[in-house]
């Protein structure tokens, strides 16, 4: 249904040479280079461009800026498709493709405008007051949400993975100047003079700001040259960075400021390699909001209709974009600079009908100028309605603001101005309250919290002449300059009389929907709802109403919703309140906030240095935190079960390898480190000789078991600790602590060695025989018995060994630089070749260790003390540790603990499943009490019968007792019988050898 | 965001650093027998949590591995200074970072 | 009152909306009452509630310092599941998800609780025994809960990234199917109008700043609004609760940390259910104004401060792409932070205190909405009674002391890991 064109013939910022097609729902349509999708809409006749939230309401454009709260349109297809797009903040480009949202079958004909048929029905909150059903259950509800949010929302989001790239780039500055307006240039090309970084960031295309969309005059050049004359100077300067296309969108702690760059959303997809958009997390020493105003709607009857735009909206599109929205139009205003409005739609050839000004004493100069038009000025008079519809309006009822009478007057267009409310949002994301002004009847900055100040019309200040001079003060002053050489032209404008801005929150009358959240479709009347019934202070009247909680944030109506309820009230509006603005200004995509480390890239892998020779063998891996290791390596024909019953059978047999490097290793040195063992761990250190290794235990502070590993004594006063895989990182850390902050005396240094070490465990009754050939000393048990540590040769490389044992057989666990770990690896495959040596994964490694009955992981879940974990003994009574002193405290001593067990199976047979809980019964009714649960399950393989580990209440004293395993989550229960949880070799002679 | 002056390297970004808790803990000695319980709880479990200036301990683990003790206020993020994680707390420290 | 129903809603509709009351009223303080409840959020306002409806008990006052709902409540990203391991927090959560269950007919105010399940995903072997080991003793404690495979998994989720470039990809789940969402807002307005209905003051703009105690009893409090005499007093102040206890010389085993939430632009209908992330810090869900409700982990250190930073953002966001790579497209309208109360196991304190008549509720780190109505019921137990209900006995302020440590995390006494 587009209208002819209303592009003018000439004039505006737009490049006429270039013409940029496009498609918006389906239609073709061509636009100028410089055109924004609202212009270029606008251009070719088009003023539907939406659908509201809840009403269904045709809406057109409203704003010329970031603020808009109507049209609202999904930008590009498929995986790319962004909903909800601002079409008066798309840059339009050639094969740009459009469509309207929340309408169906069409944009003009959208049966879902029935909903205002039955509006009358559902106003603000009408959902919190039925659906509860006749019957206690959610079910009836359930119904009614599935109607509710298919008709709820507003744009449709993809569910195709984002294909762009986004990027995040740090930058610091002692200046930041945040809008590229005329206080904006003035205070950067200010603060530049003091020759520190400054930072300039515009978030539209251009910089000028409202200069490029008004008609001022500033040395002898038009708005639009004299700021491309700054942009010139500013580019020119080694410490100015100009960042265009860019949102400052968060205002966070010490003067850090979020910003979003479009790189290429104005183009049709990024170029290959380059990002979407970038952040710019800068770091300003200061920081100047020169963000600029948002001018405000009036509310008056279906002030919503297409084509009633703000006025400063309306001179962008003449200015700026060379489009004449309407011929008749009426300007509708209750401040001074409204009547621009007027004087630019004259000048561009368009017909003024009137200027409606609710002042009884009317403008000051500009008054005069429109006068001389021979416009009419309507003083004391309001818009009470518009008349229209889908395509556009046709008329306006005006009324006076007080006594009767009322006049028709067509139209096509209205401009409307209720004053401009500065852009306070960044200012207030820093806990600054913003600050009711009654002389300009707008909520200014408040007190700043940071290094921060507003100029311009950011902090109220309305002339030209005014924000030149307020950006140059503001930008000298942040870079410390006390008289700049460059001083703030006087634009032809400056001293302009003026009369002070009138409240009109809202026109005389009752006729129509009077839209105060016009994307949100809240009316006056949802408001006068909500005071009805009590939702008076800011936070309920939002909350109750959806007032301000659209995609603009309320931009264009929180300021009116307030003042009207402080009216309702008889309150004044700061006693009313202000709502706290929420990062971010504008809505920011969640793949720029995430930026490039997504996907696999999401978190390190960490390799250890055998990783290659494993993936040689086709082993299966395992993820073990950000590592992976080799959890089996099965032969032909073979699952994991089989294949880690032979691993763990040919290392018991004979001898089995595997790669141990991911287990955390902490270097300690230092007169005091067998001191500082002592306190750390829960068994005695200080005896230790040099060359031998010991089992340890630690606590935390709580008494609760933190995590275990072997600690070797390389030398008097060095010591190698080893932890579990999974608490490396965090046992590290807590060392530091405990010795830097709490223990700052003892003279230790700890140093992690995790990474510098591969480890490769050698195993079973032929891991000597192995290991002779591969390391220079002696191995037999006189030299070298178990629990022995040293220094050796191995492949001709120097590294350490040591006579542990994780399987309880016969063990060694090789330990050498990370460089060398796959040659020292191969060695020793090679070596045993001849005994059948067998690679062993995790899956064996943790089958083993459950045969032995040690505890690992899953039991270390916590919440165990040393003594539930039948390591009481453990816990030294001859000195102090972390956690001795609270690991007594009643609660965790005493028969109702769960403790540490084997578990078989009855009948020998069944499978024991890790997860699973454990009941004294099968088949009591629910709730049941759990008396203990599964930890670890595995395969003896000598009895070849299926194993568990597991805590139970009573824990050895039930040995013997049948209990029984439940697995509800998959219907299984097993009776198992507790049993010692050592399995294989209790008495512990193996390892011996 | 906040910057702490490490002692050691300088103003560095929240981010290097992880938090660790209050400040102002002192762990009951060590070896004293006749430490009750009671101290041993507070310890590990009561926290004065104030609202306002608050000195607490960060690590900055992906930096020189150094705990610092951090003067910060909980109500307003801003930070009133930083020291190494043991010795005096001068006021004429260089930490003050804003 | 106007007793809501769709034909009040209707006569609203043909009387201008001119039939609707004061959702409560707006009382001035009494001198004295039997019980004051501190705190107008979620939880006070059941607490009040309960007293009234279980115990009968409707002289009493809850004073707020704000508006009624303005704290926790009203910036929670609304969740609400009873899928919890350990004894104690496994029936007292179940006891409110049956309150949650019959809550909208309960209180004649449709709160919009919508059981769409919540899964908890899992991204290793390890990771699906744990949830097996908590779904397994949920089943026990006779709550819902199912085993999900990772094809189930993907179908709950099906926007989650399943491609070989997941870095953590989804082995499976643990669905809660009674689990879902409510509307916050609604909550408090639900309870605040019911307990209003049942003749219980609630004082707005009414800050508590100081106790009246005489021989370790309390006796009032000092508010904003002048003195106020009571010989039970209950504190429900989530993210205040030490700034008040220190009035009274109480130490608490607590540490107000932040916590981050973050909601999209409205989409029409994109995904259905509520699901977290097991690699990562995310949870995701769908208000029913379509914008995405998702959050992550605490800023990590102690703060008042309802503003949080951008590195949490970051990593919220980062989490979210790495799930679900397509809500990278989407944009993010605000982000915002609520202060926690963070316990030293992870668990919450309902509990008498050492001064006789005074009553605390606090901890409830970052999940408090959930258990709204369990608090309000059980609280209401333990100040009627003077003595727990048999659901919230376990959750004593001195359960650290005895060693009574209710960590389903297993993180151990620092507040901010749980």
């Amino acid at each position: 249904m587009s209208g002819p064109s209303k592009r003018l013939t000439e004039g505006g910022l737009i490049d006429r040479s270039k013409s940029l097609g496009f498609t918006f729902d389906g239609k073709r349509y061509s636009g100028f280079e410089g055109d924004t999708l609202a212009s270029a809409l606008l251009a070719n006749g088009e003023v539907l461009m939406a659908r509201s939230f809840k009403y269904h309401r045709p809406r057109g454009v409203m704003s010329a800026g970031p603020e808009e709260p109507n049209a609202l349109i999904k930008l590009r297809t498929g995986a790319r498709q962004e909903p909800n797009t601002r079409a008066t903040m798309i840059e339009l480009y050639d094969g740009l493709v459009a469509e309207s949202q929340n309408r169906k079958p069409s944009l003009r004909w959208d049966y879902q405008a029935m909903n205002q048929l039955i509006g009358r029905f559902i106003p603000a909150g009408f959902y919190y007051k039925t659906f509860m059903g006749p019957f206690a259950n959610t079910k009836l509800w359930m119904q009614f949400e599935k109607l509710i949010r298919k008709s709820a929302g507003m744009g449709e989001a993809s569910w195709e993975a984002d294909p762009d790239l986004y990027t995040h780039r740090s930058a610091h500055c002692e200046v930041l100047v945040i809008g590229g307006g005329p206080a904006g240039l003035a205070a950067a090309r200010a603060a530049a003079e003091g020759g520190g970084r400054v930072i300039l960031v515009e978030e539209t295309p251009h910089l000028g700001g409202r200069l490029r969309k008004d008609s001022e005059v500033i040395d002898g050049l038009s708005g639009s040259d004299w700021a491309a004359a700054m942009e010139t100077d500013l580019a020119g300067r080694d410490n100015v960075r100009i960042l265009k296309r860019t949102t400052a969108f968060g205002y966070y702690d010490q003067n850090m400021v979020g910003c979003c760059e479009r790189v290429a959303d104005h183009l049709v997809e990024p170029a290959a390699h380059q990002p979407r958009q970038r952040m710019w997390n800068i770091r300003a020493g200061r920081v100047i909001i020169a963000a600029g105003a948002v001018e405000q709607p009036l509310v008056f009857g279906d002030n919503d209709r297409p084509n009633i735009m703000l006025a400063g909206a309306v001179r962008a599109y003449v200015n700026e974009y060379g489009v004449l929205p309407g011929e008749r139009a009426i300007v509708f205003a209750n401040n001074d600079d409204g009547y621009r409005t007027a004087l630019d739609l004259a000048k561009a050839g368009g017909n003024v009908k009137a200027v409606v000004d609710p002042r009884d004493e009317g403008a000051g100069e500009l008054a005069d100028a429109v006068r001389a038009l021979d416009i009419p000025v309507l003083n004391g008079h309001a818009i009470s309605r518009a008349r229209g519809g889908a395509t556009g309006i046709q008329a306006a009822e005006i009324v006076p603001v007080s006594g009767s009478g009322m006049q028709h007057m067509d139209c096509d267009l209205i401009a409307m101005s209720g004053g401009w409310q500065p852009t306070v949002h960044l200012s207030s994301q820093t806990g600054s309250k913003p600050v009711w002004d009654d002389s300009l009847k707008c909520f200014v900055p408040g007190a700043p919290r940071q290094k921060e100040v507003s100029a311009g019309a950011a902090a109220g200040t309305l002339s030209l002449a005014d924000c030149l001079s307020a950006g140059r003060k503001a930008g000298a002053e942040a870079a410390g300059v006390s008289a700049p050489s460059w001083s703030a032209p006087k634009p032809e404008s400056a001293g302009l009389k003026s009369n002070p801005t009138a409240a009109l929150w809202e026109a005389p009358g009752t006729k129509g929907k009077r839209f105060v959240d016009h994307q949100d479709d809240v009316t006056t009347s949802d408001v006068k709802l909500a005071h009805r019934e009590g939702f008076i202070s800011v936070e309920h009247l939002k909350r109750y109403t959806t007032l301000g909680m659209g995609t603009d944030q309320g931009k264009t109506s929180n300021l009116n919703g307030l003042a009207i309820m402080a009216s309702l009230t008889g309150k004044t509006i700061p006693e009313t309140g202000t709502t706290t603005f929420r990062p971010p200004y504008t809505p920011v995509s969640i793949g720029l906030l995430g930026g490039p480390e997504v996907g696999k890239h999401f978190a390190p892998l960490r390799r250890t240095a055998m990783d290659s020779w494993h993936d040689e063998q086709g082993c299966e891996w395992i993820d073990a935190g950000l590592w992976r290791r080799p959890r089996y390596y099965p032969k032909a024909g073979e699952g994991i079960f089989e294949a880690y019953v032979r691993e763990t059978k040919e290392t018991r047999g004979g001898v089995g390898v595997c790669d141990v490097t991911t287990l955390g290793k902490i270097d300690i040195q230092g007169p005091d480190a067998a001191d500082f063992l002592n306190r750390v761990y829960t068994n005695g250190w200080k005896a230790l000789a040099v060359g031998k290794a010991r089992y340890g235990l630690m606590c935390r502070e709580d008494g609760i078991v933190f995590d275990d590993g072997t600690t070797s004594r390389l030398a008097e006063d060095h010591f190698v600790m080893t932890t579990t895989t999974a608490n490396a990182v965090k046992v590290m850390a807590w060392l530091e602590y405990y010795l830097q902050f709490v223990w700052p005396d003892l003279k230790v240094q700890v140093t992690s060695v995790t990474d510098q070490w591969a480890a490769v465990a050698v195993a079973g009754p032929k891991s000597r025989a192995l290991l002779e050939k591969v390391v220079d000393i002696d191995l037999s048990n006189d030299a070298f018995p178990f629990m022995a540590c040293g220094d050796v040769s191995a492949a001709g490389v120097k590294g350490r060994l040591f006579r542990i044992s994780f399987s309880g057989e016969m063990a060694f666990e090789l330990n050498v630089p990370a460089d060398y770990g796959r040659h020292v690896w191969e060695a020793v495959m090679k070596a045993g070749e001849e005994l059948g040596a067998v690679a062993y994964g995790t899956e064996a490694l943790g089958n083993m260790r459950i045969e032995k009955g040690h505890v690992a992981g899953p039991e270390l879940d916590g919440r165990t003390t040393a003594d539930d974990l039948n390591l009481g003994k453990m816990m030294s009574t001859k000195k102090d540790f972390i956690g001795k002193r609270l690991a007594y405290r009643e609660d965790l001593v005493g028969d109702h603990r769960h403790k540490f067990v084997g578990l078989m199976p009855v009948d020998g047979k069944s499978k024991l499943i890790q997860g699973a809980q454990i009941t004294e019964n099968a088949n009591d009714p629910l709730p049941v009490k759990m008396i203990g649960n599964v930890t670890s399950t595995g395969y003896n393989s000598e009895t070849e019968m299926p194993i568990a580990l597991g805590l139970v209440e009573g824990g050895l004293a039930r040995e013997g007792d049948i209990v029984h395993m439940q697995y509800p989550l998959r219907n299984v229960t097993v009776p198992v019988k507790v049993c010692h949880p050592i399995f294989i070799d209790r008495e512990g002679a193996r390892h011996h050898g | 965001m906040l910057v702490i002056n490490c002692p050691w390297c300088g103003p560095r970004d929240m981010e290097e650093f992880t938090y660790v808790g209050d400040g102002t803990l002192k762990r009951p000695e060590i070896g004293s027998e006749e430490t009750d319980q009671k101290a041993w709880y507070e310890y590990t479990y009561i926290r004065d949590n104030p609202r306002g200036p608050h000195l607490e301990v960060w690590h900055h683990a992906a930096g020189c591995r150094q705990h610092v003790r951090v003067k910060r206020d909980t109500l307003t993020h801003e930070i009133h200074g930083c020291w190494p994680a043991s010795g005096e707390m001068a006021d004429t420290t260089e930490g003050e970072t804003k | 009152m106007t007793r809501y129903s769709v034909f009040s809603v209707l006569k609203g509709g043909l009387t201008g909306q001119k039939n609707w009351t004061r959702a409560w009223r707006d009382p001035e303080p009494k001198k004295s009452y039997e019980a004051i409840i501190i705190g107008g959020g979620g939880h006070g306002l059941a607490t009040a509630f309960y007293l009234a409806k279980n115990h009968g008990m409707t002289d009493i006052a809850v004073i707020e310092k704000g508006y009624l709902g303005s704290g926790n409540v009203g910036r929670n990203t609304t969740i609400v599941r009873s899928n919890y391991m350990l004894y104690d927090n496994a029936h007292f959560y179940e006891k409110s998800m049956e309150l949650w269950e019959q809550l909208s007919h309960e209180l004649n105010y449709n709160v919009m609780f919508s059981q769409r399940g919540i899964l908890n995903l899992g991204h290793s072997d390890a990771q699906m025994d744990g949830m097996a080991r908590r779904g397994n003793a949920m089943r026990l404690n006779g709550i819902d809960a199912e085993l999900l495979t990772r094809e189930e998994a993907l179908k709950y989720v099906p926007m989650a990234d399943r491609s070989e470039n997941a870095r953590f990809p989804i082995y499976g789940g643990l669905m809660q199917p009674r689990g879902g969402t409510a509307r916050h807002d609604a909550v408090a307005w639900g309870f605040a109008r019911a307990a209003n209905n049942l003749g219980v003051d609630l004082l707005q703009h009414c800050e508590a700043l100081d106790f009246v105690v005489e021989d370790n009893k309390i006796k009032g409090v000092v508010t904003s609004r002048g003195t106020i005499m009571a010989d039970k007093i209950g504190l429900a102040v989530a993210g205040s609760t030490t700034t008040l206890t220190d009035k009274l010389g109480l130490k608490m085993p607590i540490e107000t940390h932040l916590l981050q939430a973050m909601v999209s632009e409205p989409l029409k209908p994109w995904f259905d259910g509520v699901v977290t992330f097991g690699a990562g810090h995310f949870y995701l869900s769908q208000s029913d104004k379509g914008g995405l409700v998702f959050g992550g982990d605490l800023d990590g250190y102690n703060s008042y401060a309802q503003r949080g930073n951008l590195p949490m953002v970051n990593h919220v966001a980062q989490s979210g792409v790495a799930l679900v790579p397509a809500i990278g497209r989407v944009r993010l309208l605000r982000h915002w932070a609520g202060v926690m109360d963070m316990s030293m196991d992870g668990s919450p304190i309902i509990s008498k205190t050492p001064i006789e008549g005074l009553y605390l509720n606090a901890g409830w780190c970052y999940g408090g909405f959930k258990a709204t109505p369990g608090s309000g019921w059980c609280f209401a137990e333990t100040i009627a009674n003077d003595a727990p209900d048999w659901r919230n006995q376990g959750m004593t302020l001195d359960r650290f002391e005895r060693g009574h440590i209710i960590d389903e995390k297993g993180a151990g006494p620092i507040p901010g890991a749980h």
